[in-house]
Formats: C-alpha cells, sequence, structure tokens
C-alpha cells in the first residue's frame, strides 16, 4: 500500500482524446517527495527545453502535495507547473482552496496535460471514471461563474472546479487558474490552460488517504492544532500587523494597511505616500471592508482566514485572496471601494492581481508620456479608474493596445520602443514583481529577489525578520522561543543584527550569513512546495508550527519512509537544484538575476556581485550560476550533469 | 415514581462562526477509520458540511437515524434571504440523497459523538474547530423514570381508537389462525 499519496497520476493527451491512470514510481517520491519536487522531475525527464510554451508538447501539470488529503492543518495546496509564456522559465504557481485534496481522495497525485484540445472543452474527474466534455458553451463566462455552470451541470455540488477566463482563454501572459478562494496566477500558467483549450477541470472523489504511521501522525497534529490560536493570540510584537500573526497574509481580517499604503508604491510602481494614511481614511476603508465582506473563509482543514467572500451590491460574489484588495487601488491611486470592485471583474476574467494592475498603470503612464496616444487608445475615459476598467476589458480580449499589453510591460515595452523600455522598470526575469522601492539595500533580499525561481518574493522570504529590531532586549525576547531555527548561530546573526552602524544593512549580515539565511528561507518554501502545504502556516511567517525540526516527523509517520533532519535537507537542496537545472537548460543564467534597478536608492555593486558570487558557491554552483557536476553527483542528479555537458553547459573537468 | 439521570450531549453549531474549512468533516472520518486515523476520507464522515460559497451558506449538518423510505416531499428553508438545500437540515440517512453513507457499500452513517475508550473530552469535530463554530455541552438531567408502553402498544391503541376494540380482536384472531 502507498501511504500519504495514492500512488497514480493522471495521464491526460488532449490531442488525441487520450485517457491514462498510470502507476507512479515509489523512488521518485523518496527522492522528490512529490509536488513541486516530482514536477520538476517530470518537465526535466519530458519536456525538452526547445519546447515553446504554448507547443502542445509542453506540459501542464496539476500535482498535489504528498501531505494533501492528510489531516496535517493546511495541506491543501495544488502546485500547478509548465513552461511560462511570460518568462519563458518553468513557472510553477500554486493555489489553496481544496482542489488538491479533492483530487487526492479521487485517487491521484497529479493531473499531467499534453498536446491541446482542438475544441475548447472541461475535464471531469469523478473517481475512476474521468470524461473530457464540451465547453463551447462555457467560452468567454466568468472564471467563478464556468465553476458554478460546471457544478449544476454536473449535479455535484461537492465537486471541486479549477478554472480560467476569458485572460486564459485569450492567452493573456498573466492569466490566472481560479478556484474558490484561491488561484494560481503568477507567471502566466492560466495562458498555458487556454492554449491547451482546457476551460475547467472539476474533480469529486471519496477513496480514502492512508497514513503510515496513524498514531505518531495524529499527535504531531494536536501539536499544530493548539499552537495556531497559541500563536494568533501572541502577535509578535514589533513587526508590522500581516507579519504578526499567522496566515498568507490575513488582509481581509485586518483594516490597519498604514504598512501597505504608506510603504508600497503607488502607480506604476512610483510613488510612496508616506502620510496617506489616517483615521478618517482607516474609518472609510473599514466601512467599506465590513459592507462588502459577508464571511471570513478558510482553505481546506485550516482555521486561520485568509480569505473572505465579497458580495457589492450589483455585482456577482466572488471571493478575494490577500492583497488583491489593495494592489488594485494603489495601482490606480484610487481607494478601496474601487479595489473591491475591479478586483471582481478580474477575478471573473481570471488575471493575477500583481502584475495586471502594474500592467495598467504602466499604460497610463505611456500615455500620460506621449508614447502611446488617442490612437492607440480609441475611446479611453478621462477619468483614471474609468481607464483601468477600459484597460482591462481590452487586455482579457486582446483587442487593439490590449492585445500588446496582455505580454506584460516587458514584452509590450518591447513592442512598443520609443522609450518605453523604461516605464517597464518593475520586472525581475521580465516578470512583475512587488510595487515595492525602497532605500538602502537589504543583501538579504537582494539574493533573494535575484535568484528566487518562483519569481515573487512573498514565495522565497519569511522565517526570518525581514529588519533588525531596534532594541537588544527586543531581539533577546525574540529568540527566546525561536524554536524553528535550522541552527543556534541564526538567533546570534539576528541578535547582532543593528538598524544603524557597524553591524547594519548592506554589510551585516554578512556575505555568509546571508547566504546561509536565504538557504533556510527558500528551502522551506521548496519543501512546502513539495508537500502542498500552505506557506501561510509554515515558511512566509516568523515563528510558523511547521518547521525543519518537525516537518521530518511528518512526513516519516505519514508516508512510512525514514526521514530525518539530514535527509529532508539533502531532498530539499535536490529539488531547489533541478528547478534550477530546469531553467539553467532553459537558458537562465548570472545576467538575469538581478531586481530592478531601481528597487533600492543605494546600490552596492561590488557587495552584491559578492553576494551572487557567495551564493552560487554556497549552493555548490558555478560563476554563471550552473549547477556543478560534483554538486549534481553528489545529488543523485548525475542525469543533469550529463545533459548538461552533452549540451555544452558545462564542459568536462572545468566548470 | 424514581428519577434517573441522564446524560444529555449537545452540539451546538453556530453557523456564523463557521469558516467552511471541512477540518469537522476530515478529522470525522480519520477518528473512526479502523484502526483509528490509520486513513481519512470525508466522504465517510458523519458531518457534512452543506456549503454554497456564492450563497454564504455554511452549514454542518450531523448524521442521524437512518430513515428507510423517502420523505412524501422536500424541504427548501429560506433563511434571510439565503436559500438551504432541500432537507438541507435533515439528519436522516435516506434513499432520497447520497449524504451520510458509506461510499462503497452504501451502508448508513449515524454520528456516535465520538465514544471512546477512554472517553474522549469532546467529540473531534468539536475538538478540530478552532473557531468554535462548533462547541459541546453535557448536562445531566433527571428525568421521571416512567414505563413507557411499547410501541406495539401504542399502534394498538390508535388502532382501538379508530375501530372499536372488538374489531381490532377480531382481526387479530383471524390473522393468527392465518399464520
Amino acid at each position: 500500500m502507498r501511504y500519504s499519496e495514492t500512488g497514480y497520476n493522471l495521464e491526460i493527451d488532449l490531442s488525441r482524446g487520450n485517457i491514462e491512470r498510470v502507476e507512479t514510481d515509489p523512488k521518485l517520491t523518496e527522492l522528490h517527495l512529490g509536488g513541486l519536487g516530482t514536477n520538476a522531475k517530470i518537465l526535466w525527464d519530458r519536456v525538452p527545453p526547445e519546447t515553446e510554451p504554448f507547443s502542445p508538447n509542453n506540459l501542464l501539470i496539476f500535482s498535489t502535495g504528498l501531505l494533501c488529503g492528510t489531516p496535517a492543518i493546511g495541506a491543501n495546496r495544488t502546485i500547478v507547473t509548465t513552461y511560462s509564456p511570460q518568462t519563458l522559465l518553468m513557472g510553477y504557481s500554486m493555489m489553496g482552496g481544496f482542489f488538491a485534496p479533492e483530487l487526492k481522495y479521487a485517487g491521484y497525485d497529479k493531473v499531467i496535460f499534453r498536446g491541446k484540445s482542438p475544441n475548447l472543452i472541461y475535464v471531469w474527474i469523478n473517481n475512476d471514471k474521468v470524461e473530457i466534455r464540451d465547453a463551447s458553451h462555457l467560452r468567454g463566462k466568468g472564471a467563478v461563474e464556468t465553476a458554478e455552470l460546471v457544478r449544476k451541470e454536473l449535479k455535484e455540488p461537492n465537486a471541486q472546479v479549477a478554472a480560467i477566463g476569458l485572460a486564459g482563454e485569450n492567452r493573456v501572459y498573466f492569466a490566472s487558474i481560479e478556484h474558490g478562494r484561491s488561484s494560481a496566477s503568477r507567471l502566466g500558467i492560466g495562458a498555458v490552460m487556454g492554449d491547451k483549450g482546457i476551460k475547467a477541470i472539476a474533480v469529486r472523489g471519496t477513496k480514502d488517504i492512508n497514513l503510515a504511521r496513524p498514531a505518531e501522525f495524529i499527535e504531531l497534529c494536536n501539536e499544530v492544532l493548539k499552537y495556531i490560536p497559541h500563536r494568533q493570540n501572541n502577535p509578535v510584537p514589533g513587526v508590522m500587523p500581516i507579519l504578526a500573526v499567522l496566515g498568507s497574509p490575513q488582509e481581509m481580517k485586518i483594516y490597519d494597511e498604514e504598512w501597505h499604503t504608506q510603504n508600497f508604491m503607488w502607480g506604476n510602481a512610483r510613488e510612496r505616500k508616506k502620510d496617506y494614511w489616517n483615521k478618517e481614511i482607516e474609518e472609510k476603508w473599514r466601512e467599506t471592508q465590513e459592507y462588502v465582506r459577508k464571511r471570513l473563509i478558510s482553505c481546506y482543514n485550516c482555521p486561520v482566514q485568509c480569505g473572505a467572500i465579497i458580495s457589492i451590491p450589483g455585482l456577482s460574489t466572488y471571493m478575494m485572496k490577500c492583497f488583491s484588495k489593495l494592489t488594485y487601488t494603489m495601482a490606480a491611486y484610487s481607494d478601496l471601494d474601487f479595489g473591491f470592485r475591479i478586483a471582481q471583474r478580474a477575478t471573473e476574467y481570471g488575471v493575477d492581481g500583481y502584475s495586471t494592475p502594474q500592467v495598467m498603470a504602466f499604460a497610463v503612464e505611456l500615455y500620460e508620456a506621449g508614447i502611446l496616444t488617442d490612437h492607440d487608445m480609441p475611446g479611453m475615459p478621462s477619468d483614471n479608474e474609468g481607464r483601468f476598467y477600459w484597460l482591462l476589458d481590452r487586455i482579457v480580449r486582446r483587442e487593439g493596445i490590449g492585445d500588446v499589453l496582455a505580454n506584460g510591460t516587458y514584452w509590450a515595452a518591447q513592442q512598443i520602443g520609443k522609450g518605453a523600455e523604461a516605464y517597464a522598470h518593475n520586472t525581475i526575469k521580465k516578470h512583475e514583481q512587488l510595487p515595492l522601492k525602497l532605500g538602502m539595500l537589504n543583501p538579504i533580499y537582494f539574493l533573494m529577489y535575484s535568484t528566487g525561481e518562483k519569481i515573487n518574493i512573498t514565495q522565497i522570504e519569511g522565517n526570518f525578520p525581514q529588519a533588525p529590531f531596534p532594541t537588544k532586549e527586543e531581539r533577546e525576547e525574540f529568540v527566546k522561543d525561536w524554536i524553528q531555527v535550522p541552527d543556534e548561530r541564526f538567533k546570534q546573526y539576528l541578535l547582532e543584527w543593528e538598524p544603524r552602524g557597524e553591524r547594519s544593512i548592506p554589510y551585516y549580515p554578512t556575505v555568509e550569513m546571508c547566504c546561509e539565511i536565504v538557504d533556510w528561507q527558500e528551502r522551506m518554501h521548496y519543501i512546502d512546495d513539495a508537500l502542498g502545504m500552505c506557506a501561510g502556516l509554515s515558511s512566509f511567517p516568523l515563528k510558523p508550527p511547521y518547521h525543519i525540526h518537525n516537518y521530518p516527523a511528518f512526513i516519516s509517520s505519514a508516508t512510512g519512509m525514514d526521514i530525518d533532519k539530514d535527509k529532508l535537507w539533502e531532498i530539499t537542496t535536490r529539488n531547489r537544484t533541478l528547478v534550477r537545472a530546469v531553467n539553467v537548460r532553459r537558458g537562465l543564467r548570472r545576467i538575469d538575476e538581478k531586481p530592478p534597478e531601481d528597487h533600492w536608492k543605494k546600490r552596492f555593486p561590488e557587495l552584491e556581485e559578492a553576494l551572487l558570487d557567495g551564493y552560487y558557491k554556497f549552493k555548490g554552483w558555478n560563476r554563471e550560476g550552473i549547477p556543478k557536476k560534483e554538486t549534481l553527483q553528489e545529488l543523485d542528479l548525475a542525469y543533469v550533469a550529463e545533459d548538461f555537458e552533452q549540451r555544452g553547459i558545462i564542459k568536462d573537468g572545468q566548470d | 415514581m424514581a428519577k434517573i439521570k441522564k446524560k444529555i450531549k449537545t452540539i451546538k453549531i453556530d453557523v456564523d462562526k463557521c469558516n467552511g474549512c471541512r477540518a469537522c468533516e476530515m478529522i470525522c472520518s480519520s477518528f473512526h477509520a479502523k484502526p483509528k486515523y490509520s486513513s481519512n476520507n470525508p466522504a465517510r464522515s458523519r458531518i457534512r458540511m452543506i456549503r454554497e460559497p456564492l450563497q454564504d451558506v455554511y452549514l454542518p449538518v450531523y448524521a442521524g437515524e437512518y430513515a428507510p423510505a423517502e420523505c412524501m416531499g422536500r424541504d427548501k428553508y429560506l433563511i434571510e434571504g439565503k436559500e438551504y438545500d432541500e432537507c438541507g437540515f435533515c439528519r436522516a440517512s435516506c434513499p432520497s440523497r447520497d449524504v451520510f453513507k458509506e461510499p462503497d457499500s452504501g451502508l448508513p452513517l449515524k454520528c456516535d459523538m465520538c465514544e471512546d475508550d477512554p472517553p474522549q473530552e469532546k467529540p473531534l469535530c468539536v475538538q478540530w474547530c478552532v473557531n468554535d463554530a462548533l462547541t459541546y455541552e453535557e448536562r445531566e438531567e433527571e428525568v421521571e423514570e416512567e414505563v413507557k408502553p411499547e410501541d406495539v402498544e401504542i399502534g394498538l391503541e390508535s388502532l382501538v381508537d379508530k375501530y372499536g376494540l372488538e374489531k381490532v380482536i377480531d382481526t387479530v384472531a383471524r390473522m393468527a389462525k392465518k399464520e
């Protein structure tokens, strides 16, 4: 018997209409756990690097994590993997909700799509019965609307549905896959789903998921269950509200948006409004939020309420996820009411809440600069909010200028020319970033921004405080119950980290310390992404319930594999290296690894080079960020080294 | 007549506090697995979430008695503008719907308040509902120890009321002869 996983993948060839249930190799679970780890392995093995994202040979993988469907609280993430049309690199985006556990109960660890359907279809997975069904009547329908229609059509209220909207159908490079209160938004994976002709996937499962050592496993769950309310009732002092508690971030619960509105940039990631927040705005925003918010909701088997049902009179109901609440508001220089309204339309269209507002703000800026003209924007309203709706409608339909903007700021700027490139100033690896512009270079963040394969800071950062605590007393207090550190020395790094003076950024933490801190933080995300655990209970917040010391016991008692901390460390290093290898084979090199030039005002080119050198060395990679042969061999990835040699990416006997 | 003590177990359901995570379903199926916690499958759960997020309908319902036949009609509740599913509040495992049946055998499920040895402090669904949508109360009530008439007696009494004692006796005598 297989424990914690089903041991089967569903392989669907859309070109031929072929569906197969394929048993998986348990050895791969030992090497990669599951989720992102095994997705990377499949992508490496089966999709050659020259494959275009919109080629029928590209795969679109919906994967559960190894712990999804078990009683592990918060293990509900679906990890979707493909080649991204926007970055052209490996795109992996994740969503919470209910999809992954349901897929497990239906008897599958992954659904792997290849080929392309000639017509728009949806897939109905009902335990062993899997059908490809016509979706022509769903063309153009909203993502939320589609999910409702599919559930009704199937007469299966308990089916879980993941769907795309108009943006995915029209292959917008930042199209999302929507599923209830969750979405897999980043890197344009919704466009690949649309390209394959899949409007939606519905799943219903009524089978068991087994545990190898149930008594031990449930004890661990009970500890987490006790810890969560304790942690929520004892916020970490001295950090901003959303980082003080668990959750990814609990935007729908929190009214106090002083930190976001005054520290994040408005417009096209341009302007910081340091004195924006006041009592009057707080009151108004609280009213807005309370008026439209019907209920705080959670994902499968998680008590933390990160989402909400939003119902605005006159508009169809939707579910809001964290930060989208503010991205449209701030990009359009508007208020929270506008944010909630446009997010309703954007959710139905199925677009990413980070990239989309920035693309629109970028277009408005280009228009104001005269680079785009009335000729490009015929009939665009003159007010800012009207412009955003107008642009959104055109982007998702790829109409007129919308067709250009639908490729995101990087590609749109190339196409528009006339100096538009300077306005696409907030991308990393061709992907729009959080609208943050800061003063002094932070060496830890420099490394995470530069080298993160997810290309999204919130999926790399986490367990180490973002800034030093002002006083020694605060630091001592913080480290007292900081059991999550992989090693005691991390406490020392924090204790000695000062806001000013010799032991402050950018030279402290030192290059070596930064490498270790980054390695730990991203490692926790890699574990979560293999297990299907929500970052909000693990890798994202400070002092989370899941950490490097209890994860080995969770995995061992769930699966029956014998995994200790060292072994988990090794598996995670393997997964992280393999994801890097997939991207290296796609052409990723050192030159691509840089944050936006204006991310910090004060930059330190020599230090930045030293940081990259240090990080690559720490990882066992060469100067170009390519994993070395020895590193690959030590990690059971000799086949990657061979491939690199054959392609001339690394030469035998030299790095 | 003598007084006896009876333990009343109540799960209080505050639907406004429900965040719809279905931990109750999950842990119910896990607790009732054999061996305990060895597997889980919400489709085997004795508590079921009726969940229509877009209508803001979040309703945990517990499995009650098995009913061999369907009701003559189906109820629909409208409360504060929200429409609750047909028979939404009903606890029966009955032929009209799939809930509260083992998915493989179709056998009926019934909430047993997680009877366990040693006893659990609270049913597992309540333990796992950190947001307190489900809370547990236990109280003792003193009740009169009364001799309850048997079901047959109640039935016969109603027949006697309707047809008269003589007719009932004749009929029973005739039926006895046939057998």
